[in-house]
């Protein structure tokens, strides 16, 4: 059976997908149900001086309208921000109110400041363009470069400053760049990006109230921690009259797993009413309303020796925040950010600033790879530029520099517990043919082109979190996850996971770590997420760790199956439990032809009649496994590109991923996950950006304006992985899920700048950027 | 108004607006929600259907322009153990994640290799660039159809 581990099992779930028969939340019908829409704002920033209900509802079919003030009278709290950190001061980051549906004051442009509720669609939304209300525009301040010097957005909250925090040894790196030979300047950006799951969040609440319970369908990531804000913070209901279901998720890169106002209202509403309530967020609503990713100001310095030897990295950022603190919005910027900045180096010094600051403009949280994609786009560009400064080869220079020895202790805070960062480069660079490069460039250049090579060796921290640690640095939740294992008196199994499945191919993968450890077909074993009627309190998928976290839950619970079907089989087979052998399935009593099928002793579990005294009947095992350090999957991307430099279309002509994620359950979807991510990386380092006007108003608002990926876009991608086991789970497993997003940008980046001889290119290096950069215009 | 349609082998009529979109109609009207909607631009594709033998994006057709067409949505293109081999190569080739873009993405897919043109790589990620997939960049996706159009031909 074992044999199912590392094999590419193709996706049992595909077949619900490639029929239609999927059952996403705007797929929900439920009898009654009615339809809210948002009134959001048109303004950056506006004084709500006053909302006339009675414009939308004398509207046919209008059912009701509420407002800020109605779900306050409710009872309903505040959006929390579920990461507090703390300035360098000691002070605690300051924490701008959100009300689900705006009071006195909107802040950015979509924000919404009512709903309303109608029997139609279409009632609803003419009921939402109908409604009147005085809104007083405010000066705004979009802009990042000018935030602490520009209108102050929040009452309190001074230079539009939530924190200022840092990480590392100041004295002793500026004693290092001090002491330094070369030093390496770099400013940039980190263009901000758009998530654009293609299914646009939605939700259908349904108010029970018999039982006095609201079940909440929605588009989440993590269905538990949605059930927790809901109740413990914005107090919707107890905790236990509250049911979340996530179903099939059409995609979420992060932007699905925070708390928003939309279904907050929307159960809210349906319980006021009481009736069945959906709502679905059109795509226009969903640029301006989800949460954004990335958007940084860095300038970063990195001092060396005449060898090239780093001695210390200094970096001050100043991060976007958006309007508000969506709910992981602090730690993005920070401990998942600026803890990675050693990257894959043994640089012994580094200190980083970090600004987060408000905007009016919409929140900015975590979007796939969330800090890290950042944090490795600092190290790998800055480590490029030096070889070039130096006049070292790119790779030689990040040999001088690589950790060879672990465990290893970083200057921030991390400890990474095992790599071969040699391995995957030295395959990368075989893979993309860097050796052929040379000629490649001269033939290019013979067709008037220019031709690029870059690097990005990428470390990322997956697998959070210890729950200790993360609570210790400000986490508002462990950070664990849960994982039951229910054998049926026929032993066939039904897995449960806090874990939440929206396109990684869980329901394969779990069943075959599960089918593997118990010695069962995998067709005998159902897997079961997103709901938390259903299973154990869990935290869902986010930051690759469903199958490091996750996944070994499943394990530990299968291992727990395992020893009670020894007490029982041992009792049957007249020996003690320690004589018991299980493999492939069957337990065997040791020195004896006994055995026993897994199936036969979950019949005796159900049936126990010739049964171990004291032992309860059943089989049905939970863990809880919280980890004991981050898992660190790493690896080297090679991009190549070509530039056009009469029109400066940048075309990536091959991209090689070479990535280290420890063990491997199915490499099939492992390497869909490393396509998916890359693309996303290309995307940002080419085609995507997230605009605000000086006004506020989002100029990137619709697919005619965003640019989104396209097949034609992209080539085919090199994708090969090397394993070092993670040494802390059973599974040795460490995550893939960002990888392509977090390598992708800066080995683009670096191609594009190696084929442009110059380092200030910003992303996205779009074709006018491209030309104006080589005609110096 | 009354719309006359055959919709995956069934005449079907129905009462609809003459605004009504075909893709609300198909998905609120006749519950085939394998039709989706994942934009308001008609760019991302995902309510692709077939509507007289060629794909047509749902949400930019009104329920009236198909009064007395034929229309092939994803549920009417193969079922489980009965797949059509487009919908086998999605999944041998593992060319879907979330599934989202997946019904949109097929019925695109399957335009092209009707059209009886020799496909190459670079003719599918040309024809498919209106059809967004987040996911997959792509990669296996042009694998699936190059693999079902192989087997077609």
């Amino acid at each position: 059976m074992n044999a199912i581990i590392g094999q590419p099992i193709r996706r049992r779930e595909d077949i619900r997908f490639i029929t239609g028969r999927g059952r996403y939340t705007d797929d929900i019908a439920v009898a009654g149900q009615t339809y809210a829409v948002f009134a959001r704002s048109p303004y950056a920033r506006a004084k709500i001086r006053g909302i006339d209900k009675a414009s939308a509802k004398a509207l046919a079919g209008v059912i009701e309208v509420f407002t800020g003030a109605d779900l306050a009278a409710g009872g309903i709290g505040t959006l929390p921000c579920g990461w507090l950190v703390k300035s360098t001061d000691g002070s605690d980051m300051k924490v701008a109110p959100r009300p689900p549906l705006a009071i006195e004051q909107v802040n950015f442009v979509g924000e919404p400041y009512a709903v309303v509720i109608a029997a139609t669609a279409a009632a609803a939304k003419a009921g939402a363009e109908a409604l009147e209300a005085d809104l007083e525009e405010l000066p705004a301040q979009a802009a990042l470069a000018t935030a602490m010097e520009g209108v102050q957005i929040h009452d309190g909250i001074e230079k539009n400053l939530s924190f200022h925090w840092s990480i590392g040894d100041q004295a002793k790196t500026d004693a290092a760049l001090k002491a330094a030979s070369h030093i390496t300047t770099l400013t940039f950006a980190n263009n901000r990006l758009i998530p654009n799951a293609i299914e646009p969040r939605a939700c259908v609440a349904v108010y029970d109230a018999a039982a006095d319970e609201i079940t909440l369908t929605t588009t989440s990531q993590n269905p538990h921690v949605e059930r927790l804000i809901l109740t413990a913070f914005l107090n919707l209901a107890p905790e236990h009259k509250l049911r979340v279901i996530s179903p099939d998720v059409g995609g979420g890169f992060g932007s699905k797993i925070f708390v928003y106002p939309e279904e907050t209202a929307v159960a809210w509403a349906a319980r006021a009413l009481n009736r069945p309530i959906k709502w679905t967020a059109d795509r226009s609503e969903a640029f301006l309303s989800d949460a954004h990713g990335r958007d940084h100001l860095t300038t970063a310095e990195l001092g060396m020796d005449a060898n090239g030897t780093f001695l210390g990295l200094r970096v001050k950022t100043r991060a976007n925040l958006g309007a508000y603190l969506s709910t992981f919005g602090s730690a993005v910027p920070t401990y998942l950010y600026a803890t990675l900045l050693a990257g894959q180096y043994k640089t012994p010094a580094i200190y980083a600033e970090v600004d987060g600051v408000y905007t009016n403009t919409a929140p900015v949280d975590a979007y796939r790879g969330a800090g890290r994609p950042e944090a490795t786009y600092v190290v790998e560009r800055i480590v490029e530029a030096a070889a070039r400064e130096m006049k070292i080869d790119p790779v030689e220079i990040r040999r001088r520099n690589v950790i060879r020895e672990f465990p290893y202790e970083t200057p921030v805070a991390l400890v990474y517990d095992i790599g071969d960062y040699e391995q995957s480069l030295a395959r990368a660079l075989k893979l993309a043919d860097v050796a052929g490069f040379p000629a490649r460039r001269v033939a290019a250049e013979a067709r008037g082109m220019k031709r690029g090579l870059g690097y990005a060796c990428y470390i990322e921290a997956c697998g959070l979190a210890p729950s200790k640690i993360a609570i210790s640095l400000g986490g508002g939740v462990g950070l664990f996850e849960s994982g039951e294992i229910r054998v049926n008196p026929t032993g066939s199994v039904t897995a449960f996971t806090g874990s939440h499945s929206h396109g990684q191919g869980h329901e394969t993968t779990f069943a075959q770590v599960v089918a593997s450890k118990l010695g069962i077909p995998m067709d005998q074993v159902e897997v079961v997420h997103g709901d938390t009627g259903r299973m154990e309190y869990g935290l869902g998928t986010y930051g690759s760790r469903s199958l490091a976290v996750g996944g070994s839950a499943l394990v530990r619970s299968a291992e727990k199956i395992i020893a009670k079907g020894k007490l029982i089989s041992a009792h049957m087979m007249e020996t003690t439990p320690d004589e018991v052998e299980f493999d492939e399935g069957v337990f065997t009593a040791r020195g004896t032809n006994k055995k026993m099928t897994f199936g036969e002793v979950a019949f005796a579990a159900y049936v126990p009649a010739n049964y171990p005294e004291g032992l309860e009947p059943g089989l049905s095992e939970k863990s809880f496994y919280d980890p004991v350090n981050w898992t660190y999957p790493a690896g080297t991307h090679i991009a190549e590109v070509e530039i056009d430099p009469e029109t400066g279309v940048v075309e990536v002509v091959a991209f090689t991923a070479v990535d280290d994620f420890g063990e491997i359950i199915n490499p099939m979807i492992v390497e869909g996950q490393v396509h998916g991510g890359v693309a996303q990386g290309i995307g940002q380092a080419l085609l995507e950006h997230g605009i605000y006007d000086d006004d506020g108003q989002l100029l990137t608002g619709s697919y005619m304006d965003y640019a989104m990926p396209r097949a034609d876009d992209l080539p085919s991608f090199k994708v090969e992985t090397t394993v070092t086991p993670c040494t802390h789970n059973p599974l040795g497993a460490k995550g893939c899920g960002e990888a392509g997003a977090i390598g992708a940008p800066a080995a683009v980046m670096n191609a594009v700048t190696d084929a442009l001889g110059r380092e200030d290119v910003a992303m996205p290096a779009t074709p006018e950027r491209v030309w104006r950069a080589l005609q110096g215009v | 108004m009354n719309v006359s349609m055959v919709v995956n082998g069934e005449a079907c009529e129905i009462e609809a607006a003459p605004n009504a979109l075909l893709v609300d109609v198909l998905r609120q009207t006749l519950r085939l929600t394998g039709v989706h909607v994942g934009c308001d631009t008609s760019q991302c594709g995902a309510c692709t259907v077939r509507m007289n033998g060629r794909a047509v994006k749902a949400c930019t057709v009104l329920a009236a322009q198909a009064d007395g067409s034929e229309v092939t949505t994803i549920e009417g293109l193969g079922a489980p153990g009965a797949l059509h081999p487009l919908q086998a190569a999605f999944q041998e080739t593992h060319g879907l994640q979330c599934g989202f873009c997946t019904p949109g993405m097929i019925m695109s897919a399957l335009d092209l290799i009707e059209s009886g043109e020799r496909l190459d790589e670079a003719k599918v990620r040309a024809g498919l660039d209106g059809n967004f997939c987040r996911c997959t960049g792509y990669h296996n996706i042009v694998k699936a159809v190059l693999l079902a159009a192989g087997a077609n031909a």
